[in-house]
């Protein structure tokens, strides 16, 4: 068995590398006793950690295993989204636990995006009343709490009843979940947009249209750099919807290994 | 439930996006068969709304656009971010020169 995924400990040399050859010619899925693994060639795939990859949804394994087998001479691991979502639950790099985790998720609700308002200029502000009050006003609704915005430096004021119904409503979700609704979070800078999403009730490219909606009034403005604006579009949406698919499939009870998802 | 546009839509993009990445053997790719036996189990046409339905069109459309972006990413990368340093002779070539083959500057 080869720690076939501990990109920058395969070889020398003090730094991670980005890259490496493609050193296998045919990428499988089978079922073992803790969830779905991926077999590279004969060699099965581990994790940084060098932990067997071990998956509870076999929709899950199937899109990591695409992801391997799109490779084409280079491994570009900065492509391999599922797959690194997947290590990070499996590895736990961070060392958090349930609670931690959702604390650090509820915590971004004091600077979400949507909530966080300007004065000037006033083409902006207009649009992010126009943008962002219905996405809030439908979370109100949806989870019966107020969150409200701000124009001040501070941010807006959370009432406690506020993150509490939104501590216990992640809690209902598991380990795995909750590592990729954290993710989805950092990505798009907002609890409530994460939210959104993962309640179906905006897709992914909204969601990141509305997490980048000052970058899109600058764009329209000044005009678009692909080099720049576009390649942080793609990997922002990338990721948000590699996050979104996560979460999805690892709280699909139907398709689900309980026994690894134990928090 | 958002994920607008038809169903069958969002499936024909979603396996053109799986041909793309998989080359010639795609039929036989499990992401393949799995995207085609999904929307069959569930025969997703535009006349059902049952929420099973909805859900797997979300994971579709979802699903969709993280292989169209990395794609499109990749594109980026390639373009933009991927070509590195040029070597010694093509900065060379910029100019009109060309380095010299022997030391002290001759032929």
């Amino acid at each position: 068995m080869v720690g076939a995924a501990r990109w920058g400990h395969v070889g020398a040399g003090p730094m991670p590398r980005r890259q490496r050859k493609r050193f296998y010619q045919n990428v499988s899925i089978s079922q073992g006793e803790g969830g779905f693994e991926i077999n590279l060639d004969h060699r099965k795939l581990k994790t940084p950690q060098a932990k067997l990859f071990t998956v509870p949804s076999e929709a899950l394994a199937i899109a990591v295993a695409t992801e391997w087998d799109s490779q084409k001479d280079t491994i570009k691991f900065y492509t391999m989204h599922l797959t690194t979502l997947c290590n990070t639950a499996l590895d736990n790099p961070t060392q958090r636990n349930k609670t931690q985790l959702i604390r650090a998720a509820v915590k971004f609700l004091e600077t979400d995006t949507v909530c966080y308002r300007v004065e000037e200029p006033p083409a902006l502000a207009e649009l992010q009343k126009n943008e962002w009050d219905p996405v809030i006003t439908w979370a109100e609704k949806r989870y019966n709490v107020t969150i409200g915005s701000s124009t001040s430096i501070l941010g807006p004021n959370i009432p406690a009843s506020t993150k509490e119904t939104f501590v216990s409503h992640l809690a209902s979700y598991n380990m795995w979940a909750l590592q990729g609704i954290e993710f989805v979070i950092t990505q798009l800078k907002s609890l409530i947009l994460s939210m959104s999403l993962i309640d179906r009730h905006i897709t992914v490219e909204k969601a990141v249209l509305l997490s980048r909606l000052e970058e899109e009034y600058q764009i329209q403005r000044w005009g678009n750099v692909e080099w720049a604006h576009d390649y942080d579009l793609c990997e922002l949406r990338a990721r948000t919807a590699a996050g979104t698919l996560f979460v999805h499939l690892c709280s699909e009870s139907s398709s689900v290994k309980h026994k690894l998802l134990q928090d | 439930m958002a994920a607008p546009g038809a169903p069958l839509r969002t499936l024909r993009a979603l396996l053109r996006e799986l041909r793309r990445a998989a080359g010639r053997s795609y039929r036989d790719s499990p992401a393949y068969r799995h995207v085609l036996a999904a929307f069959r189990a569930h025969r997703v046409t535009s006349e059902k709304l049952c929420r099973a339905q909805q859900e797997l069109h979300f994971q579709a459309a979802t699903y969709l656009c993280l292989l169209r972006s990395v794609r499109e990413h990749e594109a980026l990368h390639r373009e933009y971010h991927g070509r590195g340093e040029r070597s010694p002779q093509e900065v060379a070539g910029l100019v009109g020169f060309r380095l010299p083959q022997q030391p002290g500057g001759k032929g």
